[in-house]
């Protein structure tokens, strides 16, 4: 096994076990913390966050990359084309909006809670999965497309069997960038009363608790890094899978 | 007649329907349907909607339902890019105008606790022609000087519109008069942090970008550390940075005379800072890597030393991917600066903060709105300075 794995393997275990009985590590974030203050949180349990946490940002990026990715093969079809320079430039003006604004901005139509989140977390996660969709849709090597056409493929089996298989790799890095930032945003849906791992943040920022602000930045920081691993393995796979190992390399 | 005249006849047929016109038009329509203002007697309580002719004094509503009639015919017909961003900005001017009229009209005399917001209707419609306007500009394909002039332009029209005070009567206006002074002050810090955290990391990461091209090893350890500080949420960075900020404030001689300690702009100029190195330092490697390497060759061959091709060749080659890591940057860091609120960093996330414990969205959106739009405006200038750079310098 690779040196890397082996440390991925360390860090999951440890995050394991953190979650599970994170008293273990009392001693150690006990350091952090000053006159009595409790060393590990103590307003709800960690794993339910966590739980709860990732649940959210499945469910944002599930539905942002169905929407994202049914939008770019519309617009790269002949009946769309006319939305193509519109949607990119969408794309880019949407990408300027920053989260805690559209936060704040959803909770008078949806309430304080995880609705709002949601909502910033799709609307946020939707820019890198429609670029990079296109991206793949748009670069396919023309030989390919063309020799699909020679042979009679109507264009549902041109989409289903040769464009989105190809494009799959990097349809895949968009969702991959997506969800890393959508675990880091959903820290911020906690200032609008979301159960995420944010609370624990702000409670820690709030009672000025160091100990807690490092664990709930940690435990975001390590998901995040294994999610973003674990996906970009997965696109390495496809990648060798469907003869691109080339443009994997480059 | 000429036959080329005579062609043009029979050639000429009505307008075909534009598909995004009619998307943009139904997004329109909606926008009628629903509540144009929302009234409030007072900041906290729910609004009570107000359709345009309710909202409107009878003259102003016939005029903007006349205007918008037309403007969703323009949207839904084929005509030239130019005549649909005519079309769409005159709109938008009337709708910010009337939004303020709306504002007199409804409020009642002497009556300083009732608030009066533009509602759902009007920020559909906002949506509808802001499209429209975007699409033709997309269309238009300008060169970046002129987008650079249009955005001087429309920077200038809100400029007029505030200055003239026909807004005053808008609930987010009624906030900022009553904390002018104190929007201004944040303003600062907003642009302090956000270009200040920029021009650090611009300064720091373009050398370290340079040396991690030239040494390998380097560079994957670098960029792996870099990666995770990234996936550290905005705010447990600017919460970590307290600890230690603060211990340096009251260990290092001198350190608190310049302005740092635990909380306020320090910790949030260092986590911006933190979060810029990545693509600074990354965009930087990538552009040295796609430096052609006929280039290199040709500047050997004239004898440069590697200082000088670094300096001569590969910088400048470089340039225009190394600005489009500052543009990724500052733009995100725009965003970003609004959580340093939560840190006592100060900023416009400040009354985005104080207006959702309040529960008053009049006052998130006197932060959100300058956000906004200094993000989209910093995107606009960035975007088209990277374009003149990549044509200019290879033509």
């Amino acid at each position: 096994m690779r040196p890397g794995i082996v440390v991925r393997i360390i860090a999951f275990a440890i995050l394991l076990a953190f979650l599970i009985v994170p008293d273990l590590f009392a001693p150690v974030f006990g350091l952090l913390t000053k006159n009595g203050q409790p060393a590990i949180y103590n307003q709800g349990s960690l794993l339910d966050l966590t739980f709860n946490h990732l649940a959210i940002v499945f469910a944002a990026t599930s539905a942002a990359t169905l929407i994202a990715v049914s939008l770019a093969i519309l617009v790269t079809r002949s009946f769309g084309v006319e939305f193509l320079p519109l949607s990119r430039s969408l794309a880019n003006i949407g990408q300027t909006f920053p989260p805690v604004a559209v936060l704040a901005l959803a909770v008078p139509v949806l309430g304080f809670g995880t609705a709002p989140t949601l909502v910033a977390l799709f609307l946020y996660g939707l820019l890198p999965i429609f670029e990079n969709t296109l991206t793949g849709l748009v670069n396919l090597p023309q030989s390919v497309t063309e020799a699909a056409k020679g042979v009679g493929m109507t264009w549902a089996q041109r989409l289903f069997k040769i464009e989105l298989p190809l494009a799959l790799p990097v349809i895949l890095a968009g969702i991959r960038l997506s969800t890393v930032i959508s675990l880091a945003t959903a820290t911020i849906g906690s200032t609008v009363a979301a159960r995420t791992l944010g609370e624990v943040i702000i409670a820690g920022l709030t009672s000025n608790n160091t100990a807690f602000v490092l664990q709930g930045g940690l435990i975001v920081g390590v998901l995040a890094v294994l999610i973003y691993d674990s996906l970009a393995a997965l696109e390495r796979w496809l990648m060798a899978r469907t003869g691109q190992a080339k443009r994997a390399a480059a | 007649m000429s036959n080329s005249q005579a062609a043009a006849i029979s050639r000429f047929s009505w307008p075909r329907f534009d598909k995004l016109g009619v998307l943009i038009a139904a997004i329109a329509l909606g926008g009628v349907v629903l509540p144009f203002m929302l009234f409030r007697a007072n900041r906290i309580v729910l609004g009570e909607p107000r359709a345009i002719f309710s909202a409107l004094p009878v003259p102003e509503a016939g005029v903007l339902a006349l205007l918008l009639a037309a403007g969703m015919l323009i949207a839904l017909l084929r005509f030239k890019p130019a005549l649909k961003l005519a079309a769409s900005l005159t709109i938008l001017v009337a709708l910010f105008v009337l939004v303020g009229r709306s504002a007199y009209f409804l409020t009642p005399p002497d009556d300083n606790f009732a608030r009066v917001s533009p509602g759902a209707g009007f920020w559909l419609l906002v949506f509808a022609f802001a499209l429209l306007a975007a699409d033709a500009l997309t269309r238009l394909r300008l060169k970046p000087w002129p987008r650079i002039g249009i955005l001087a332009l429309v920077a200038l029209a809100i400029g007029v519109l505030l200055a003239s005070g026909s807004l005053n009567g808008v609930s987010t206006l009624k906030e900022y008069a009553t904390r002018a002074d104190r929007f201004w002050s944040e303003a600062q810090t907003h642009v302090l942090l956000a270009f200040g955290s920029v021009l650090i990391a611009t300064i720091v990461g373009v050398p370290v970008g340079i040396i991690s091209f030239r040494l390998p090893k380097l560079r994957a350890a670098l960029l792996n550390v870099l990666n995770i500080v990234q996936t550290i949420p905005s705010i447990a960075l600017f919460g970590l940075l307290i600890a230690p900020l603060a211990w340096i404030a009251a260990t290092v001689p001198g350190a608190a005379a310049i302005g740092i300690s635990g909380i306020g702009v320090a910790p949030a100029l260092v986590a911006l800072f933190a979060y810029s190195l990545l693509p600074v330092v990354s965009n930087t490697i990538v552009g040295l890597q796609s430096v052609p390497e006929t280039a290199n060759d040709a500047a050997k061959g004239m004898g440069m030393t590697g200082a000088q091709r670094m300096g001569w060749v590969e910088l400048p080659l470089a340039f225009p991917v190394i600005l489009t890591g500052i543009r990724i940057v500052l733009v995100q860091n725009i965003g970003l600066t609004t959580i340093a609120a939560l840190i006592g960093g100060g900023g416009f996330g400040v009354f985005i903060f104080q207006g959702i414990s309040q529960t008053a969205m009049d006052l998130v959106l006197l932060g959100a709105v300058p956000t906004v739009v200094l993000a989209f405006a910093a995107a606009v200038v960035l975007d088209a300075f990277v374009e003149m750079t990549s044509t200019g310098g290879q033509p």
